[in-house]
């Protein structure tokens, strides 16, 4: 099958990329992510736990990085120049590592994107030969300005980090989508496996989630759920929808040869 | 002589170690790490020739679960 996701030069198989957190232990994110298919998984880059048990394994050890193309994130960073720090360590961390997750949130409590920050760490991070895939907003001017910086993707929500509302402003991320000359991906918001069809039937490029599979009562069965969904809509999109009309004078049966 | 790593004061036993050394010390070693040292990236092929000065700021960082 040739239709791959194509990121900074490189074909991808799958169109569904996860993060790795949330998971009630490592045994369990792996089965998750194995039945998602997702090549590309995200991680977040923490202090080192100082003192802990040198045999306590770690992501690394049931995701190795000759597996999966490793996404690090600034999840929880605030300002670009802390996104911009904890990026430059994960390329240091993952050996010359470029492909990237740049986020920046403005509130704790929402995790609602800060765009101007987000805007300024792109700029440095392109600038030093970072591949940036980039969460936003759904704002179409946004999104483009960060394309125009050079990002390799961009990003913007569904609906709030964590909040599984689903597509809010499916029209916006049309006008992103029409606009854009890089890939589109939803990232954040997704909360089943209809919401994760109707990004890529929108025409998205893929979808990035972690808690809507994390989240679930049986998370494997869900990124299973959400694999199929990927590749559902992204069928649906491809195949081009039958034109939505208020009603019909062509039924689907012949209106010849009734009995009687 | 005392570093913070992490936000922590450590005391170290011995002067004129080497980051290299910190890592033994901390059984780091064989994790995958990357280290920051007074806000720069230090390269792990440093890690053997940079020495540690008193009040010397470390991160010591690896990759977590997240989305």
């Amino acid at each position: 099958m040739s239709d791959t996701l194509a990121i900074a030069g490189k074909n991808y198989a799958s169109r569904l990329l996860v993060g790795t957190g949330k998971y009630k232990d490592f045994t369990e994110t792996r089965a998750a992510i194995d039945a998602s298919g997702a090549e590309i998984v995200t991680v977040a880059i923490r202090r080192t736990n100082i003192g802990q048990d040198v045999s306590t394994p770690s992501l690394l050890d049931y995701l190795p990085p000759s597996e999966f193309t490793y996404l690090p994130n600034t999840a929880g960073c605030y300002s670009a120049e802390d996104a911009v720090r904890t990026l430059r360590l994960a390329r240091e961390l993952l050996d010359d590592h470029r492909l990237v997750k740049l986020e920046v949130l403005g509130d704790p409590n929402t995790l609602y994107p800060n765009v101007t920050e987000t805007l300024a760490a792109a700029k440095t991070l392109v600038k030093e030969g970072f591949e940036v895939m980039v969460y936003t907003s759904d704002d179409p001017i946004i999104a483009k300005q960060l394309e125009d910086i050079g990002c390799v993707a961009v990003m913007p929500l569904a609906s709030l980090i964590g909040s599984g509302m689903g597509i809010l402003n499916p029209w916006n991320l049309q006008i992103i989508i029409e606009s854009a000359n890089i890939p589109v991906l939803v990232d954040a918001g997704v909360g089943c496996a209809s919401d994760a069809a109707i990004a890529m039937e929108l025409g998205c490029a893929g979808v990035l989630m972690n808690t809507a599979i994390a989240a679930a009562r049986d998370p494997v069965m869900m990124a299973g759920a959400m694999k199929k969904a990927i590749e559902a809509g992204r069928e649906s999109f491809l195949a081009g929808r039958m034109a939505k009309k208020l009603y019909s004078a062509t039924p689907s049966s012949p209106t010849t040869g009734m009995i009687g | 002589m005392q570093i913070f790593v992490n936000g922590k004061k450590i005391q170290l036993p011995v002067d004129g170690l080497s980051v290299m050394g910190l890592v033994v010390h901390m059984q780091l070693v064989g994790k995958r790490i990357a280290i920051e040292r007074n806000g720069d990236i230090l390269p792990r092929s440093q890690f053997d020739q940079v020495f540690l000065r008193d009040g010397d700021k470390l991160e010591i960082v690896g990759a977590v679960g997240g989305g």
